[in-house]
């Protein structure tokens, strides 16, 4: 025999359920009516970009013979969104790459599928290295292209991280991903699963030791003090 | 229950007063005749004085092909060769050597390390080989350099030797140039090198691109591998003249 009261408790909380259900509901449609209103408002793909300007901009092409990274200035249609320019100004430098006679050749035509900024986050002592992450998510067709040895894929990595930090001051560390993907290196070598410091102009040079200017004051590890300075 | 808390007061101060105000006894040295002083010996009794031992780690392996070099040539394979002709160099001059593999295996990282580490080693070297670029690249762990504590973080183990690294890989780099073998060198962050606490370097060894004062050479050229590897343990021989443990 089911008393009265528990008659009532069990529709008031059948009730309740199906109340919370609609509300669940609402919000789910509410949430994508947002989600598409963002996606509406976002700027355009870079292709279809009508408010881009033309501005020179310095990209950092590696020669895999000295060892170096030579600063080449090109002028280039760029967008008005800072995700955008990047991935404009990287897709020249992979352009600089694929190049016929190139110092160091990547046969690949997409090379970064994407680049996005975080905050870095300011400690006590990381006044000096404030500024942003870029997120450099690179194609799994460049990471398959990327000849393989510690001296390419180093030289890869840095030319990208010059060239963000060249063209965007407030990128002081970068972080890759390939297809947006943690992936544990590039071709077998260059470490991926850390944080890069790319907060110093590279000192570029010429000739057989320029490198080391180069490598040693750009790459450095994550607590941003490292050895070459 | 108050007495009880209290008397448990009175008893651990009793015993905090007690183990403050009764050091330990001491016993004075009664007055000798005046005798000379005797050096303490180096080593103690039955242990074996620190010896010279070069880790060798021939990159990849197994599975872990490497780069492709040339048609039909393994990044793998190159490196198991170059390592075991620097090891038998290295025998000749007299200098004992470990190789983390001496076979094709696939061995991780962090085995690789562990090897290492467990031999506390006097130098080490990680050899890689490249199709790109020219020469030898001669690398060292982009870890800022720290001090050496007693316990090191297995990650960045390699920080408490970076400037003893660097000044390995000064050593390589002077005869290298002395068998005008073209070097370029840089900072790198390339598994398991900041694991593996000893002064240590990677060599990379890439095809010689003719020059004003070289001769074009391939990877597989069996001199230019002989040249290279000569140069290197000859700069191990001069690391263990100024080795002091």
């Amino acid at each position: 025999m089911i008393s009265r009261f528990q008659k009532f408790l069990f529709f008031a909380m059948l009730v309740a359920c199906v109340a919370m259900a609609v509300f669940l509901i609402r919000l789910r449609n509410r949430a994508e009516d947002r989600l598409a209103a963002q996606a509406a408002a976002a700027p355009a793909e870079i292709g279809e970009t009508t408010t881009s300007t033309q501005k020179t901009v310095t990209l950092y092409v590696p020669n895999d013979l000295d060892d170096s990274l030579i600063p080449w200035d090109k002028s280039l249609p760029l967008p008005e969104d800072r995700n955008a320019q990047a991935r404009v100004i990287l897709a020249a430098l992979v352009e600089a790459y694929r190049a016929p006679g190139s110092t160091h050749p990547i046969n690949v035509a997409s090379g970064v599928n994407n680049v996005y900024f975080l905050p870095v986050a300011q400690g006590k002592d990381s006044g000096a290295h404030a500024g942003q992450m870029a997120v450099v998510d690179l194609s799994g067709a460049l990471a398959a292209a990327q000849p393989s040895g510690i001296e390419p894929e180093t030289l890869t990595l840095l030319s990208i991280m010059a060239t963000l930090h060249a063209n965007l001051p407030a990128v002081t560390q970068v972080h890759f991903l390939v297809d947006g993907q943690q992936r544990e290196t590039l071709a077998g070598h260059a470490d991926l699963t850390r944080t890069y410091l790319a907060g110093e102009e590279p000192s570029v040079q010429s000739g057989q030791r320029s490198a080391v200017g180069a490598q040693r004051s750009v790459l450095r590890d994550r607590d941003g003090s490292g050895a070459g300075q | 229950m108050r007495w009880i808390e209290a008397a448990g007061a009175i008893l651990l101060a009793a015993m905090a007063s007690g183990a403050q105000q009764s050091p330990p006894p001491v016993h004075p040295l009664p007055p000798g005749p005046a005798v000379p002083a005797i050096p303490a010996p180096v080593n103690p009794p039955g242990v074996q004085p620190p010896r010279f031992l070069v880790v060798i780690d021939a990159a990849h392996g197994g599975n872990d092909i490497g780069a492709r070099i040339e048609s039909g040539v393994l990044e793998k394979d190159v490196t198991l060769g170059l390592a075991g002709r620097l090891r038998s160099t290295l025998h000749a001059r007299g200098v004992d050597v470990v190789m983390t593999r001496t076979t094709d295996v696939n061995l991780a990282a962090v085995n690789r390390a562990e090897a290492a580490n467990r031999v506390q080693a006097s130098a080490c070297l990680v050899i890689h080989a490249t199709a790109t670029g020219s020469g030898v690249h001669l690398y060292t762990s982009s870890l800022t350099p720290a001090a050496n504590e007693r316990f090191l973080p297995w990650g960045s183990a390699q920080s408490a030797y970076v400037t003893e690294s660097m000044k390995l890989e000064s050593e390589i780099d002077s005869a290298l140039a002395h068998a005008a073998i073209p070097v370029t060198l840089g900072k790198a962050s390339v598994a398991p090198m900041d694991s593996i606490a000893c002064p240590e370097v990677a060599v990379e060894m890439a095809p010689l691109v003719g020059g004003h004062v070289t001769s074009s050479r391939a990877l597989t050229d069996v001199s230019y591998q002989k040249s290279v590897v000569d140069a290197v343990a000859a700069a191990l021989d001069q690391w263990r003249s100024d080795w002091k443990p």
